[in-house]
């Protein structure tokens, strides 16, 4: 009930404004969202899909926003009844999740109540709602950003993370306070700089954290850790460099699956690498990363995957969106540790060639590859607990995942556009431990994607796959139909079939059909069908989703 | 908690009565893709018409909106005087790629990051595509939420209203 208060100021706070705006007629902007999901299930034991007991799944998020000229504030009440399938079930009830106060004056900035954040790449600090996979680790405290003078920029911050949510925000027990820096030197130095070739920004972050969950009589558990980061970001005409160091002083954690990392007092590192080369119609791209030990928690206990992360270890690997290539064998960062290359070359075949056609064509190629850090264990166990040593980006030959995947964008005539993709996966299952089959998988994927534009309301896009694979659950096909009605209407049916599976009994087809109403900001959508089991991503992070049948309605709108 | 809530809504709404025709952007910072702070209300077009559209490297309809509204971008501009901002919400995994793929795709857009959700937040955006179609005065006059092919005819339409 503590949030009680924040919240009577924020109505005092619109309230006097309300009375204040009648005589100056200054009356602020009020502007919100609102996006509900509800889903009917029904029982289907043949995919595996569970009836709960409630039959009925609901989520709904809304956020009200007031700013009235330096000032801003903002609620966001959220509804979990029931809590979706495959959604975290400590997310649940109704209640008010986000609350801020904001201003700022003079260079100053001061944010109250609940902020997201982040420092230099995220590793040592990131706080960010990812809606659609059930994370929040919003901070709620106090931040202070200022700039004392042009191109410097400072923050500081403090505050408990939201952990749960139970009819209202349940924030974790320890405290993260942050401080960072960042210096635009082409700012600071002078105006008749700021056109000069070479861009240079720098920073440097320092986190730390309080937590005395863990009573483990064994171990002098520190309640105190510290971990820091430095980073730059360099440009000079059209190469990019930047890069950040990130380390964690010693932050041992219970882990019941692994010996060698349970309760060690290694400090944690990591170290990312991005280089690159861009210019009309090409790029080439590549980046790098070693990381060790590097997970950052505000409690010092076990908790879910993703719960009260301070920091974010970002996946170098290629986000993929269609359904075979996304939500089968899709890769997750490591926890304990990688050394992970990735790859881009981007260009574009110039039009009226013999390759290009007559409107040109585009050619992404995508590589991405990840091992295991080479780790020497020390044998150290009973005093020092180390447990190992690692050098940078000296690498096991442990394989976690490589990516190869290729797609070629052409525009036929002026009603046909084909996007043609091909993925090969090497996935380690016996690390990533996503698809339950703890082995290596070999997989490659075809996708072919044509839209075919009727008029300039009409269009039809047809998508097929196939994805080819010896293990787990064998070979896929998959194929869509959309047809579009700009601006209001679409239709969509779809079918996977997994008709490689060596279990004849579980060559399935999972049928789907939906079908929406957009309106400017208005999003109405139904769905009704099977939805297969599978593995949901964003930004490296996943969540498993269970196999369901039934019913799904959604509704986004903003004003 | 209930009454309190009640209380906000009501205020929101009544409030809403009287405002919501006038939305304009908020103050809020991005970054540039050499990574320089500008804040969004600083952007203009001389008193001409704004689109500003959020996507991400990962999104498909997005770079299907983008990628089709540039075919036709020069005709617009002369048209219309309207400048396209592309306001990428790629995080810290993905930023990388922005820069490699607005130039690989020559688009003549001004392209911001806004890694941090800030700007996604104040402009109350769920989901990516959405784009919003700004008056000379700044003002929000139209957004659109989702990408279908044929979209773009429809925000032309409204862009040729606000020079007539």
């Amino acid at each position: 009930m503590k949030n009680t208060t924040l919240f009577y100021l924020l109505i005092l706070f619109l309230w006097s404004n309300k009375l204040i705006s009648q005589e100056n007629s200054n009356q602020g902007i009020i502007s919100g969202n609102i996006q509900t999901i509800g889903q009917y299930y029904q029982e289907d034991t043949l995919i595996n899909a569970a009836l709960p007991d409630h039959q009925y799944g609901f989520n709904g998020f809304a956020n009200i926003n007031y700013q009235n000229g330096d000032f801003r504030a903002g609620i966001r009440y959220e509804s979990y009844l029931n809590t979706l399938e495959g959604y975290p079930i400590s997310f649940n009830g109704t209640g008010i999740g986000y609350r801020y106060l904001a201003w700022e004056k003079d260079k100053l900035g001061v944010t109250i109540g609940n902020f997201y954040d982040q420092f230099g790449s995220g590793m040592v600090l990131r706080a960010y709602e990812e809606r659609q996979l059930g994370i929040d680790n919003s901070l709620d405290g106090i931040r202070l950003k200022y700039e004392p003078i042009k191109g410097m920029y400072l923050k500081a911050m403090i505050g408990k993370q939201r952990y749960q949510f139970v009819d209202g925000l349940v924030n974790g027990t320890g405290i993260v306070r942050g401080l960072d820096g960042e210096l635009n030197l082409n700012e600071i130095i002078s105006d008749s700089n700021k056109n000069s070739r070479l861009k240079v920004v720098i920073g440097g972050s320092f986190v730390s954290k309080f937590n005395d969950d863990n009573k483990n009589p064994v171990f002098n558990l520190p309640k105190n850790v510290g971990a820091s980061s430095i980073r730059f970001n360099l440009r000079y005409n059209k190469i990019r460099f930047n890069g950040e160091y990130v380390q964690k002083i010693n932050d041992p954690y219970p882990d019941n699956q692994n010996e060698q990392f349970n309760y060690i007092y290694k400090k944690g590192e990591g170290l990312l690498f991005n280089l690159g080369y861009s210019t009309k119609g090409f790029a080439l791209d590549f980046s790098a990363k070693h990381m060790d030990n590097m997970l950052w928690r505000s409690t010092n206990v076990n908790v879910g995957p993703t719960d009260l992360l301070i920091g974010y270890l970002p996946a170098l690997t290629k986000q993929h969106t269609y359904n075979l290539a996304a939500t089968l064998y899709p890769y997750a960062t490591n926890f304990y540790g990688e050394i992970a290359y990735q790859a881009d070359l981007l260009f574009k075949i110039p039009k009226k060639s013999i390759l290009g056609g007559k409107y040109g064509t585009s050619v992404a190629i995508n590589f991405a590859t990840s091992y295991t850090p080479k780790r020497k264990f020390v044998n150290d166990m009973e005093n020092s607990r180390n447990s190992y040593s690692t050098k940078f980006f000296s690498s096991s030959d442990s394989l976690l995942f490589q990516d190869l995947n290729i797609e070629i964008k052409r525009k036929i005539n002026k009603k046909v556009k084909l996007n043609l993709n091909y993925f090969n996966f090497k996935f380690n299952d016996n690390a990533v431990k996503v698809a339950n089959y703890y082995k290596m998988i070999y997989a490659q994927i075809v996708v072919l994607d044509l839209t075919y534009q009727f008029n300039r309301y009409h269009s039809i896009r047809f998508e097929t796959q196939g994805m080819w694979t010896q293990q787990d659950k064998g070979n896929w096909a998959f194929g869509q139909i959309e047809y579009t009605f700009s601006p209001h209407w679409y239709l969509a049916i779809l079918d996977q079939y997994n008709y490689g599976n060596n279990n004849i009994e579980k060559r399935l087809h999972y049928g789907l059909i939906s079908g929406g109403y957009i309106d400017g900001s208005h999003r109405f959508s139904l769905q009704f069908g099977k939805q297969r089991a599978g593995v949901f991503c964003v930004g490296g992070v996943c969540r498993a989703v269970p196999a369901s049948n039934g019913l799904t309605f959604s509704f986004t709108s903003s004003f | 908690m209930k009454k309190l809530f009640l209380t906000i809504t009501a205020i929101a709404l009544f409030s809403t009565l009287s405002v919501a025709q006038s939305r304009t952007l908020p103050s809020v910072d991005v970054k540039t893709l050499d990574g320089e702070n500008i804040n969004i209300t600083a952007i203009e077009n001389d008193g001409n018409p704004i689109v500003i559209s959020f996507w991400a490297t990962w999104c498909k309809p997005c770079k299907k909106e983008l990628n089709n509204i540039s075919e036709v971008y020069e005709d617009w501009q002369d048209e219309t005087g309207v400048k396209v901002i592309a306001i990428s919400i790629d995080n810290s995994r993905s930023m990388a790629k922005v820069s490699p793929y607005v130039n690989a795709s020559d688009w003549d857009y001004e392209v911001y990051l806004d890694p941090n959700g800030d700007l996604k937040r104040a402009m109350n955006v769920n989901n990516v595509p959405h784009t919003f179609l700004l008056n000379g005065a700044g003002k929000i006059i139209w957004d659109h939420n989702n990408y279908s092919p044929g979209d773009e005819n429809e925000l032309y339409e409204e862009l040729v209203k606000l020079t007539e």
